[in-house]
């Protein structure tokens, strides 16, 4: 189980496709004008991703090499297709408003990327979550870019207004210009706040695990501090926190 | 080159001991320490007294003339949105600085003179609070991100004054009558009796000539920005930096002769053909654009044949946008789209090296 966490972490927070890798920038750039077309726009590549790379996983030792790229776009396109009318008929309004990105999913390069990369060597549950977690950090990605866009652009956020009365919005992070200013430097901000996560967490190994340790076993600090050498035998007890430590630490880096 | 030969030239005067020398060039003899002649060091060779403040310096002089054209015509609230354009670029270059713990250049004047063209920039009837953003973007975004002074790759008044075009359209755009003023210190303005009903460049759009006259227009009586309606104080601001060579006249003559060219060639008013091409060339931000941004070092090629060629990009896209465009000025995206175009244009007008095989022997 644990195994899925790290994944869906790993999707979200260190291989984000969006933010990180750069990937499926065409639908980034123009769907996060507001909030709900963000949203959509993330759950609908979301559940394409999960049912694509679980069929795509599934037919992992049928398809011929020579011609995968072909088929996973043929098994990619039926999903979207079924989305498309999914969302035609029963959210008709995000459906008017997302319009040709709908369709476009099928080329959306996070899709094609975890079916080659992932979902074509690696068994059915896996690849499932792998499309769960990549699917969520693309939502995250562009729920946290159209946010900015929103509230600076529009004044409101999910269509509320959150600005105060004196705040003319600044129309240009509606069009595409404000787009790429606003994900320049969201990427620039995650990368910093990375780049500090890693220093620090460099910077401060130990001191963290043995600053847990103290309500545990209280006698046990002054002895940890003396002692590096006493750190290998002594592992087992401090491996344990530097995952949780870890985790805050990439819980840091996402929330810049 | 000829002040490289000329100093070679003197270098190798004092070594001809023999040669009978005349008076003057006995006192020349005198003045040069031996010990110098003998010092090998690296280029650069050539030495100009300019530094970055004495150049910044000149064109803030400059701009002056305009700039106090600007206040005569649009009244006191022109002071302040000039102040405070010019406090926060040289604020917001110093705030930087000392948050990312660089050495602070804020003295070299060149904040001063992007925030005196961010102010220029704007129509009088802004909000005071348009400066601030468009300082901080111009200063902040623009400049500083890419590295600071000389490595921006756009001139960062223009990129802010598209900035601010773009979000809030409606302030920007907005061009006052000259000789109405309004109250210095108000954040905004209700301009309903102020605004003009129609600007020269919309009139010229439709192909009107507006009624202001020629003359009157050259001087500055016509809506518009605070700095760019006096076109003829532009003109002398140009000649002095052209004179104090601090510019050299290739951009700003290609830029005009490509705009005038096109608008005597396609007139939209062919009746008032030469009325129409000095009216494109009077009205709007042309002569500031020309002038004072489309001659900015960092953002303009560094060959002459390379300049030529900015200019005729610049007048190209410009006319474009007055002719078939959603706006009806096109200078500020014409200069900028040319900004980004500056490294090719560069690699295309690479000077051959002297004595080099054109074309690499091929």
């Amino acid at each position: 189980m644990n195994k899925y966490v790290k994944q869906i972490k790993e999707g979200i927070v260190d291989q984000n496709p969006t933010l990180v890798q750069f990937l499926g920038m065409c639908p980034t750039l123009a769907t996060t004008t507001s909030v709900s077309n963000a949203v959509g726009m993330g759950l609908a590549a979301t559940a394409v991703l999960i049912c694509s790379n679980v069929f795509i996983s599934l037919l992992r030792k049928f398809i011929p090499k020579e011609i995968r790229i072909a088929s996973y776009i043929v098994i990619i396109s039926g999903f979207v297709t079924a989305v498309e009318l999914l969302m035609k008929a029963f959210l008709t309004p995000l459906y008017d408003a997302l319009g040709l990105y709908i369709p476009l999913i099928v080329v959306n390069c996070i899709i094609l990327a975890r079916a080659e990369a992932f979902a074509s060597k690696n068994p059915v549950l896996p690849s499932a979550v792998d499309g769960l977690s990549m699917g969520l950090g693309f939502t995250v990605a562009l729920v946290l870019i159209a946010s900015v866009r929103e509230i600076l652009g529009a004044g409101t956020w999910l269509g509320l207004r959150v600005t105060p009365s004196f705040y003319e919005p600044a129309l240009i992070f509606i069009l595409p210009a404000g787009a790429f200013l606003t994900l320049g430097m969201i990427v620039a901000a995650v990368n910093k706040g990375k780049s500090f996560a890693a220093a620090y967490a460099e910077a401060h190994p130990k001191p963290e695990g043995v600053e847990v340790l103290p309500d545990e076993i209280v006698t046990d600090a002054p002895a940890a501090e003396e002692t590096p050498a006493a750190d290998e035998p002594a592992s087992e007890e401090p491996k344990e926190e530097p995952k949780t430590e870890e985790s805050e630490v990439s819980a840091n880096g996402s929330a810049d | 080159m000829t002040d490289k030969e000329k100093d070679t030239a003197a270098a190798a005067a004092p070594a001809s001991d023999a040669a009978p020398a005349a008076e003057p060039a006995a006192k020349e003899k005198k003045a040069i320490d031996p010990h110098a002649m003998l010092t090998v060091s690296t280029s650069p060779h050539i030495k100009s007294p300019d530094t970055t403040r004495s150049i910044m310096i000149d064109v803030l002089i400059a701009l002056l003339p305009s700039c106090i054209w600007g206040v005569y015509a649009f009244g006191p609230r022109s002071v302040s949105l000039l102040l405070i354009a010019v406090i926060c670029a040289v604020g917001f270059e110093a705030l930087y600085q000392f948050i990312m713990k660089k050495r602070i250049t804020v003295t070299d004047c060149s904040a001063a003179v992007t925030g005196l063209l961010v102010g220029m920039n704007l129509p009088s009837t802004a909000p005071l609070w348009i400066p601030i953003i468009g300082a901080f973007f111009a200063i902040v975004v623009v400049k500083q991100l890419y590295g600071g002074i000389g490595k921006n790759f756009m001139n960062p008044a223009l990129a802010a004054r598209a900035f601010l075009m773009l979000a809030w359209p409606n302030a920007m755009t907005a061009s006052p009558q000259p000789f109405t003023t309004s109250s210095m210190f108000s954040v905004s303005v209700d301009s309903a009796d102020i605004v003009a009903s129609a600007t020269p460049m919309q009139l010229l759009k439709t192909g009107t000539i507006p009624d202001n006259g020629i003359f009157n227009m050259l001087l500055g009586a016509k809506a518009g920005t605070i700095g760019e309606v006096s076109t003829l104080l532009l003109i002398a601001g140009g000649i002095y930096l052209l004179v104090r060579r601090v510019i050299t006249w290739h951009i700003p003559v290609s830029y005009l002769a490509t705009v005038a060219l096109i608008s005597y060639l396609f007139p939209q008013n062919a009746a008032e053909r030469l009325e129409f091409v000095a009216c494109e060339i009077i009205c709007g931000g042309l002569m500031l654009g020309a002038v004072f941004m489309a001659t900015d070092y960092a953002t303009t090629p560094i060959t002459a044949n390379g300049r030529l060629l900015f200019g005729v990009g610049c007048g190209l896209i410009t006319m474009f946008i007055r002719y078939f465009g959603g706006y009806n000025e096109g200078v500020t995206f014409a200069i900028l789209i040319m900004n980004t175009l500056v490294w090719y244009i560069d690699n295309l007008t690479k000077p051959k090296r002297f004595g080099g095989v054109p074309n690499n022997g091929k």
